[in-house]
């Protein structure tokens, strides 16, 4: 019921949304709960485990009850969400309607549901549990459901840094801003609600002479004005980091219907200090039958009133232990609503009032199936009902202290306010200040965010510029510490996840005494909003059947996000190709134009094959570039391999260090092979070093390993090996680079390139400067397919011309572009490597390569691999497969087994790396590791795939199928 | 988690790659048991640690830094190539 | 004989303007790695080649025929403009075809790269002239304020699309926002 002359929300401006189906009006400036409860709305939810009847119990974040679904998106606190023209929300955990709800008759059958009784029901057999009971459970008790369609919604990541950053918008909050914002720092001041002013907006009361929020938007309004400060709206701290760094989401357009604006955004706010001035959190007193509809937050029926001008009910009864929750029978009162009943377990309390007083009494019980009807009270000897659709409780408030828990530390107990505060220092850079530090009064909390306000300047070393406080009402209310009442029926504590007092005195008598241990036991606090509500009553419930103090019990720590943070949020911009970056080489377009398909190799993207007119499927085109390149000439793009420069007076000395060979032997104008290890002794990768002159060599890496090299060799070059003068620059994107291979590739490379290329100046493994079509490229005589080979390189801006001019010229010759899966077959053929053999768990004696390893001088690797262990003759060894059997069909991962031994895990003596139809050959080849595998050439052996059921028998050969004396290559 | 770059200032920890506990490197020649220790053995104290980290997202340098396990407090950073 | 043509890296990608923010690409004339050999001193050698002396880190310097001087990391700085041949006690390296070079200006600027680096912008820690080596998005990057709202931001060339995609998101989703107020 909306009460005239109260409430900030725009009457002028109304705002028609629906609930379930049924249109709702509110107005501009109403939360979906403000905007339900005017409109005499109190049912708005079902629980998770009883599904039983729930409504709205606080007017904040920490709301644990009115969960709706929003447009596409799952539990959202009504609380929370603002109110927009259009807005479409629904019940959860409902069925067949919110009234009617069928497995309402968990509620029924609670006594056999208690907490634990997953546990102890179902133990067995073993297999029904997850076939069964899981699914089952899971179906019955849940939130709001995902709507399965992907997100088509924006969403936004960001970075923010400033000086001071003040988390809470609040009386405590505003000073420390806007004396931090006077002084000239970098303020950003960050506030859940969508209009700043914390508990001013909630409250009826003057700050420095003006209604509290007038003093607010004042401030507010200066602190727009300076270009040092960033408002930030709508955005909740979620989570305190390591070094003053901050999550926060900002809910930038979900007050809005879905539009082109990121609906969220993740902040990861940097700040030399901060300042807590979160403000507190009320909780309940646990009584029977406090979870109805209407029962809601003393504080919070208060805020309703103020700032949405919405009495909660038509007839209210206040039960509290403490003088604040008075304040709001007498708010009520002012503002005309019946207060039906004030009951205060405390015995002496003013009974002078306007309406009745029920001192040293407690509320017994409730009545009222979907929303409160009456409530039982009951004091001095005698119990009697008293009708009210509207129960306002106080137990008291917590410092909302969390972020100050994030980094481990647990929080302390306040005898005075009966409430943990914050561990001074809990958080380094981060200070609590106002209700967040347990100061419980208006004009403390202005004093207290100004002090650490002043406190986190002179921690920034700036001056302080004055500021005056303001005056303020300056009264601690009393209270008397009351957790429980103890009578018949559930008293509810964890209203999410359906704790009661009773769960909390059986995980005790089971001796589930910690407190991290009853949480777990009876998933208190576990819900999306973490028990902000209930936590400490259930702790001091636990404590009372333990028979300890609240600090002996202590708390949970309490851990980020503080709120619920989407994944999309967090994960903005990620989906898609947005996962990560994708490389493109120069020749790209031009093999999409003959519609290669792409594969993606680490980041880059190649070309899988050039599917020719009639080619129906990838293996004829695959065979016949194969064929193009052993019997013409072929053109491939070898741009992503990793090209390093290594230039200085040391630089060979370098290279023989982190190669196993020695490259400082080798003669300008030429290439040698090389083989990385790691420390370990185990290969790293491998590639070519080619001399370009004295000082200056240029090294290639594979694809895959591009960046763990150059990480590596930088590695190498600062941290062993200082004393070296090198210099380390990646030139891998500077270069394109082709691969022309073929028995025609020497008058492919004659075509493009200015001066004459014979076989007298460019040897098999030389390299040097070429002018190409007009430009200075360079050329490299090496081979990775067993023909005649030579890589051109030019600058990466006439990558594409090149490519097109190589690709037009092969044609003419016969030949034409290969992708990568000939470039596979051609190399498996040979025998060359790639990361499928070099897989890191490798070493060059594995791979037949121990004659690589120079004897003379250290190189990275060198002790590793000469341990015994990696010398082992029945290690798995390198070779060759050729299928025998009837099945002609290799497949790289299956396993290798003695052809009559039982194909089990025991018996594996290997497995396949690599393998391929060779068309050259006609016959499928394969890599593989196998046992002391150098010594069983000849051997049979079965091939076993058991995901693909495929096996054969299959010959052990060489690893070199294809013209293994190299002649093609060196031509 | 922020750490001190000594070229680039304070960075995110996103632009740097943590790889291990701080040693120096057997000299040529030494015993297998010092290789073992060396590629596979470490203390996991709780408490100051000094280990090396690479601004790969950054400068390119690598860094000794020197932290704390318990406090995750940041005492400093240096260059590796200034010896470990 | 055929002759080759050249293509930029982002090539038929951009000007993009959204919101009064500019995304363009820029050709920088030459991109020259130098880089200090053996704890050589080349701030006289660069100045004699550049008319610019050596910048610290995270500093630019400029020279003559529109050479800016941009550290690069550590011992190494990249010339922007005139390349350079070679330089005594340097290691030198072209890499004028390995970056993309990027201009993104207008009022609105700083904001649109506080959606992709993590790197602190404020004026106060990123005057003008400022340089720095950090990461955009997941892509290793360099960026320069060269103006009060202009930066020139560098990325590997394979990456100028995904670097062009990722900026232009970034001015939308700014653009976006403006239309909410």
């Amino acid at each position: 019921m909306r009460v005239e002359g109260y409430g900030l929300v725009d009457r002028a401006r109304p705002v028609r949304f629906s609930f379930d189906g049924q249109g709702h009006e509110g107005f501009a400036g109403d939360t979906l709960a403000s905007a339900l409860l005017a409109g005499g709305m109190r049912l708005m939810g079902r629980s998770f485990k009883y599904h039983r009847p729930r409504g709205v119990f606080t007017c904040g974040s920490e709301e644990p009850s009115a969960l709706m679904t929003v447009g596409d998106t799952p539990n959202v606190r009504a609380t929370v969400q603002e109110v927009f023209a259009g807005l479409e929300a629904r019940s959860q955990n409902a069925w067949p309607s919110l009234k009617w709800d069928a497995l309402e008759v968990n509620d029924l059958l609670s006594p056999f549901l208690g907490a634990g009784f997953y546990y102890k029901t179902f133990m067995g057999p073993h297999r029904l549990w997850e076939r069964l009971f899981e699914p089952v459970i899971r179906r019955a008790a849940g939130l709001g459901a995902l709507s399965g369609a992907r997100d088509a919604a924006r969403y936004e990541k960001a970075f923010a840094h400033c000086d001071l950053l003040v988390i809470g918008a609040g009386p405590a909050g505003l000073m420390a801003a806007l004396v931090a914002a006077r002084s000239g720092a970098e303020v950003i001041l960050a506030d859940e609600g969508a209009r700043m002013g914390g508990r001013m907006l909630l409250e009826d009361e003057e700050v420095g002479g003006l209604p509290g929020t007038l003093w607010a938007d004042e401030v507010l309004a200066e602190l727009a004005a300076l270009p040092n400060v960033r408002l930030m709206p709508r955005t909740t701290v979620t989570g305190a980091y390591d070094h003053g760094t901050y999550g926060a989401l900002e809910r930038v357009a979900l007050h809005l219907p879905d539009g082109d604006a990121p609906r969220e955004c993740f902040w990861r706010i940097v700040a030399r200090r901060a300042v807590l001035a979160a403000g507190a959190i009320e909780r309940p007193i646990a009584h029977p039958g406090n979870d109805r509809p209407g029962v809601m937050l003393a504080g919070a029926v208060r805020g309703y009133l103020h700032r949405y001008g919405v009495a909660a009910g038509k007839r209210v009864v206040v039960f509290a232990n403490n003088d604040d929750a008075h304040r709001t029978v007498q708010d009520l009162h002012a503002a005309g609503v019946r207060v039906a009943a004030v009951v205060d377990s405390r015995p002496e309390v003013p009974r002078d009032a306007p309406w009745p007083v029920h001192a040293g009494a407690v509320v017994a019980a409730t009545r009222g199936r979907l929303g409160l009807e009456a409530v039982q009270v009951r004091g001095a000897g005698r119990e009697i009902w008293i009708e009210a659709d509207c129960l306002a409780v106080s137990g008291g408030w917590n410092p909302a202290l969390h972020l100050t828990s994030h980094m481990g530390a647990r929080p302390v107990w306040n005898e005075a306010i009966a409430a943990f505060v914050p561990l001074p220092g809990a958080v380094p850079g981060l200070e609590a200040a106002g209700a967040a530090a347990g100061v419980m009064d208006t004009a403390g909390c202005l004093a207290d965010g100004l002090r650490a306000g002043k406190a986190a300047l002179k921690a920034l070393g700036r001056r302080t510029k004055a500021v005056s406080l303001p005056e303020a009402v300056a009264e601690v209310g009393g209270i008397d510490a009351f957790w429980q009442v103890q009578a018949k029926g559930r008293a509810w504590l964890d209203l999410q996840n359906d704790v009661t007092t009773k769960d909390v005195a059986l995980a005790a008598q089971e001796n589930f005494r910690s407190v991290e241990h009853m949480k777990r036991y009876t998933t208190q606090g576990m819900a999306t909003d973490q028990g902000k509500t209930s936590n400490v009553t259930a702790l001091a419930v636990l404590a009372d059947a333990t028979g300890r103090s609240i600090p002996a019990t202590g708390t949970t720590t309490f851990r980020p996000p503080y709120t619920p943070v989407s994944i999309a949020a967090m994960g903005a911009g990620a989906l898609g190709d947005g996962f990560a970056p994708q490389r493109f080489t120069t020749s790209d377009s031009a093999a999409r134009q003959r519609g290669a398909p792409m594969i993606e190799a680490g980041l880059w993207y190649r070309p899988s094959y050039f599917p020719a007119p009639g080619e129906a499927t990838w293996r004829e085109a695959s065979d016949r570039e194969v064929g193009m390149v052993r019997q013409a000439v072929g053109v491939t793009d070898v741009s992503t391999l990793g090209k390093i420069d290594v230039q200085g007076r040391d630089a060979g000395r370098f290279l023989d260090f982190v190669y196993t060979g020695r490259m400082s032997t080798l003669k300008p104008g030429r290439v040698r092979y090389g083989l990385m290890l790691r420390e370990d002794g185990h290969v790293m990768d491998d590639g070519t070093a080619a001399r370009l002159n004295d000082g200056h060599y240029l090294i290639t890496t594979t694809t895959a390993a591009a960046g763990q090299v150059m990480q590596h060799l930088d590695f190498v070059a600062q941290v062993l090996r200082p004393d070296l003068d090198v210099s380390l620059m990646s030139v891998t994107e500077q270069w394109a680079q082709f691969a022309v291979a073929g028995p025609r590739a020497l008058e492919l490379v004659n075509a493009v390139t200015d001066a004459e290329i014979t076989d007298a100046e460019w040897p098999f493994m030389s390299c040097g400067a070429v002018p190409v079509a007009g430009v200075a490229g360079r050329l490299f005589r090496i081979s990775f397919s067993g023909e005649r080979g030579y890589e051109i390189a030019v600058p990466a801006r006439y990558g594409e011309s090149l490519w097109r001019l190589l690709v037009a010229q092969a044609e003419m010759l016969g030949g034409g572009p290969y992708g990568m899966e000939a470039l596979n077959v051609l190399r498996i053929e040979k025998g060359f490597l790639t990361h499928a053999e070099l897989h890191g768990r490798t070493t060059a004696f594995d791979l037949g390569m121990q004659g690589m390893l120079k004897s003379e001088g250290d190189f990275i690797g060198k002790a590793g691999a000469a341990r015994p262990g990696l010398l082992a003759d029945d290690r798995e060894q390198l070779v060759g497969l050729r299928p025998v059997g009837a099945v002609k069909q290799l497949l790289a991962g299956a396993h290798l087994f003695e052809a009559g031994a039982e194909a089990v895990r025991e018996n594996s003596q290997g497995y396949v790396t690599s393998a391929g139809y060779s068309p050259t050959l006609q016959s499928y080849l394969g890599l593989a590791f196998l046992k002391g595998g150098r010594a069983r050439l000849g051997e049979t052996v079965r091939m076993v795939d058991h995901l693909r059921s495929v096996q054969t028998l299959c010959e052990v050969v060489a690893p070199q199928v294809f013209d293994a004396g190299g002649g093609r290559m060196r031509g | 988690m922020r750490l001190p770059c000594p070229c680039c200032g304070d960075r995110d920890i996103r632009e740097f790659t943590y790889r291990g506990a701080a040693l120096a490197r057997p000299g040529e020649g030494a015993g297998i048991d010092r290789w073992d220790d060396y590629l596979h053995l470490r203390d996991n104290p709780a408490g100051a640690v000094r280990d090396l980290w690479y601004h790969g997202g950054g400068c390119g340098a690598w860094l000794v830094v020197e932290r704390d396990t318990v406090t995750h407090a940041v005492d400093g950073a240096r260059l590796a190539a200034e010896g470990l | 004989m055929a002759r080759l043509i050249a293509k930029t890296p982002a090539e038929g990608l951009l000007p993009v303007e959204v919101a009064g923010v500019r995304l363009s690409e820029v050709d920088p004339g030459g991109l020259t790695s130098v880089a200090a050999l053996g704890g050589a001193d080349i701030g006289a050698a660069l100045k004699a080649a550049t008319g610019a002396s050596l910048p610290g880190p995270g500093a630019t310097t400029t020279g003559r025929g529109g050479a800016r001087v941009v550290w690069f990391g550590v011992r190494h700085v990249l010339v922007m403009g005139p390349p350079v041949a070679a330089l005594d006690g340097a290691a030198v390296t072209d890499q004028s075809d390995a970056w993309c070079t990027l201009r993104l200006d207008g009022a609105g600027a700083r904001d649109v790269l506080a959606r992709l680096t993590p790197l602190d912008l404020r004026p106060s820690s990123f005057a003008e002239g400022a340089t720095a080596r950090t990461l955009l998005g997941h892509m290793q990057a360099s960026i320069t304020r060269v103006e009060d709202d202009a930066y020139l931001i560098l990325v590997f060339r394979s990456m100028a699309k995904t670097a062009v995609h990722e900026i232009t998101e970034a001015m939308e989703s700014r653009a976006a926002r403006l239309r909410l107020t």
